[in-house]
């Protein structure tokens, strides 16, 4: 099966206004960052560098350790028993494994949006996106209501959800329960925000509506996205990395690494020949 | 109910009706003993009520609050037995459900797994303690120390309080309910434990990814999530202090008084069918007895009732379920 003729249909038109890749100042970026479960080492000394306000994919065969990966960078790696880390994560020039750094702090600054829509059960819709805010008192001085629904409407959900907002969040369909796990992750205001196969428990329609989704929260936020469809990641990313066994294999703007792949083994693998 | 979709699919797996005449026995045999079961609890109900009979005529409602129990002028009423039965038994959980809660939580949340498992081992063992053992060391440990010490102490700093006054006896409501909280701990730390255990990392890590601390995370993921399960280990831990009867048959003194003070001695609904069965010898005192046993039984599978009812909804799952 060959992708490419279609991967470049996907490939957007990028606006010309824009800045590219390259030019965008840097927002996070890891050295030699390698994790191990146990004595078992997944990843292999990856250095990676993210654009402010860009679309970055990390794509490769299951198993190859793209969620062991983008764990490492809001530090939900070792949350895992045995999990260990090394190298570095820089956001903002400092790194978040440094010995001072309380990982609770980290992750309010990087959200992470998981595979499978994970609402609090127990908490209503308004709940579920005020979860964060109350933990915090970070809503001082504004209503909780207004970032409530700026942060629902930010994740296209208003609309549905504006007359219920009382019901319990695991009533809304799994699209839904996904974006509004988006909009509970927006509502702290995060710098970061790292997705993890976001779609793939999703039909093709709510699977675009995350996608456009995507394009508007690029405007304020620098994304990572893991996902396992290359049109996905042809779609909506400006730069994609392939990881293969724990290593990175080829790393470049996403119309290139599509196009023109410059390692064999990403051609085998975008073009179906494995993975 | 929003989480009644998964128990409707669970019910639909079934074949309606099989023709496989093995499958027929073997469903035929299972419905019987199901039933038997069912039959079993039923008569044991209905024995309660028909040997009962003189004393519900008797005294009809009023029984259960009547304070005078008196065999030799045939004059009953159930009012203390049902009044001691339920001071001790909330007593014990007061004390209960703090201490086997936090013990939950620890064993499931802080300690590592291999000591939590060994711990949760022993606390289990401590529901195995024959109960009249828990009423020989109550008897001469606890009995003496609550006499000594605890009494004293209590009325010194709470004696304001009408629950903390007058002379200390050592047996009483304080003691029994002290034992019973002992008694009834190791289903609280054991089935909560479990229910916190049985909470999805999913839901603990959507917590801890948006900023909570450890603390933060059990209050806004795993407590909400294991709520029911939680409360339905309570339940079952009240039915069974409710149901006690020899621990506290050695420990309450056995008087049938109403008092305010905990340090009273006084009786349970248990614990005077077991002490004065032997002594009925006439039909009418017999039959008040019988009554009691019917009250206990009634008060009983309407709280482990309750108590399934909560532990039936935390097995459904409750977390991303379309509807
Ligand atoms: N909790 C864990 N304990 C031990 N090993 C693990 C654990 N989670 C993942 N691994 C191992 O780490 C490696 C990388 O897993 P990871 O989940 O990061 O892969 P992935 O690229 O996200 O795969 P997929 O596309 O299937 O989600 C695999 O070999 C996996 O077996
Ligand atoms: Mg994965």
């Amino acid at each position: 099966m060959h992708l490419l003729p279609d991967l470049k249909k996907a490939l957007p038109a990028r606006a010309s206004l824009a800045p590219t890749p390259e030019e965008a100042p840097e927002a996070m970026r890891t050295e030699a960052l390698s994790a191990w479960f146990g004595p078992h080492q997944v990843l292999h000394e990856i250095s990676l560098r993210f654009p402010a306000r860009q679309v970055t994919a990390l794509i490769g065969p299951s198993g190859c350790g793209k969620t062991t990966y983008i764990r490492c960078l809001n530090r939900m790696h070792e949350v895992v028993p045995s999990a260990r880390v090394g190298g570095k994560v820089l956001l903002g020039g400092e790194d978040i494994y440094a010995p001072k750094v309380d990982p609770v702090l980290v992750r309010r600054r990087i959200g992470m949006v998981f595979q499978k829509p994970n609402p609090f059960p127990a908490m209503s819709i308004y709940g579920n996106v005020a979860a964060g805010l109350r933990l915090t008192g970070l809503a001082k001085g504004r209503s909780l209501d207004e970032i409530v629904e700026r942060s629902l409407r930010q994740a296209a959900l208003w609309d549905e959800v504006k007359d219920r907002l009382h019901q319990p969040g695991t009533d809304l369909s799994g699209g839904q329960q996904q974006r509004l796990c988006i909009a509970r992750t927006l509502a702290v205001e995060p710098e970061v925000l790292l997705f993890d196969e976001p779609c793939s428990a999703l039909d093709p329609v709510a699977t675009e509506k995350i996608e456009q989704l995507l394009f508007e929260l690029k405007k304020r936020y620098t994304i990572v996205i893991v996902t396992h469809n290359m049109q996905q990641a042809a779609r909506v990313s400006d730069l994609t990395g392939f990881l293969l066994m724990g290593d990175l294999v080829e790393f470049g703007r996403t119309e290139s690494l599509f196009t023109t792949p410059k390692d064999p083994r990403t051609e085998a693998y975008i073009t179906g020949r494995f993975g | 109910m929003r989480r009644s979709t998964s128990r409707r699919d669970r019910g639909s797996d079934r074949p309606r009706r099989s023709r496989n005449p093995s499958d027929r026995l073997f469903r035929g045999a299972t419905l019987g003993f199901a039933l038997a079961i069912l039959g079993l609890a039923l008569l044991v109900a209905w024995q309660l009520f028909i040997h009962s009979k003189l004393s519900r005529e008797q005294f009809g409602w009023s029984f259960l609050w009547t304070q005078t129990w008196d065999p030799v002028a045939g004059q009953f009423g159930a009012l203390p037995f049902i009044y001691g039965t339920l001071v001790t038994s909330v007593l014990a959980l007061v004390i209960a459900v703090p201490l086997g809660l936090g013990t939950a939580l620890f064993l499931a949340e802080l300690a590592p797994p291999r000591l939590s498992q060994w711990l949760a081992f022993m606390v289990e063992l401590l529901a195995a303690i024959p109960s009249v053992i828990y009423g020989l060391v109550g008897i001469f440990i606890v009995v003496p120390w609550v006499r000594v010490h605890l009494e004293p102490a209590l009325s010194g700093t709470l004696g304001f309080l009408p629950l903390f006054r007058g002379a200390p006896y050592g047996v009483g409501f304080l003691t029994a309910g002290l034992i019973l909280a002992v008694m009834v701990v190791p289903f609280i730390t054991s089935v909560s434990r479990e229910v916190l255990l049985a909470v999805p990392r999913v839901q603990r890590e959507a917590a801890l990814a948006l900023g909570a601390t450890r603390w933060e995370m059990l209050r806004m993921a795993v407590l909400p999530y294991a709520r029911s399960g939680i409360a339905g280990s309570i339940l079952l831990a009240l039915a069974r202090a409710l149901g006690e009867t020899m621990a506290v048959t050695m420990v309450i003194g056995n008087k049938p008084q109403i008092a305010a003070s905990l340090f009273e001695p006084g009786y349970t609904m248990p614990a005077v069918l077991a002490n004065e069965f032997t002594e009925a010898t006439d039909d009418l005192y017999l039959h008040a007895l019988i009554e009691i046993g019917l009250v206990l039984f009634v008060v009983t599978v309407l709280i482990n009732g309750i108590a399934r009812l909560m532990l039936m909804r935390l097995a459904v799952p409750a977390g991303p379920v379309k509807r």
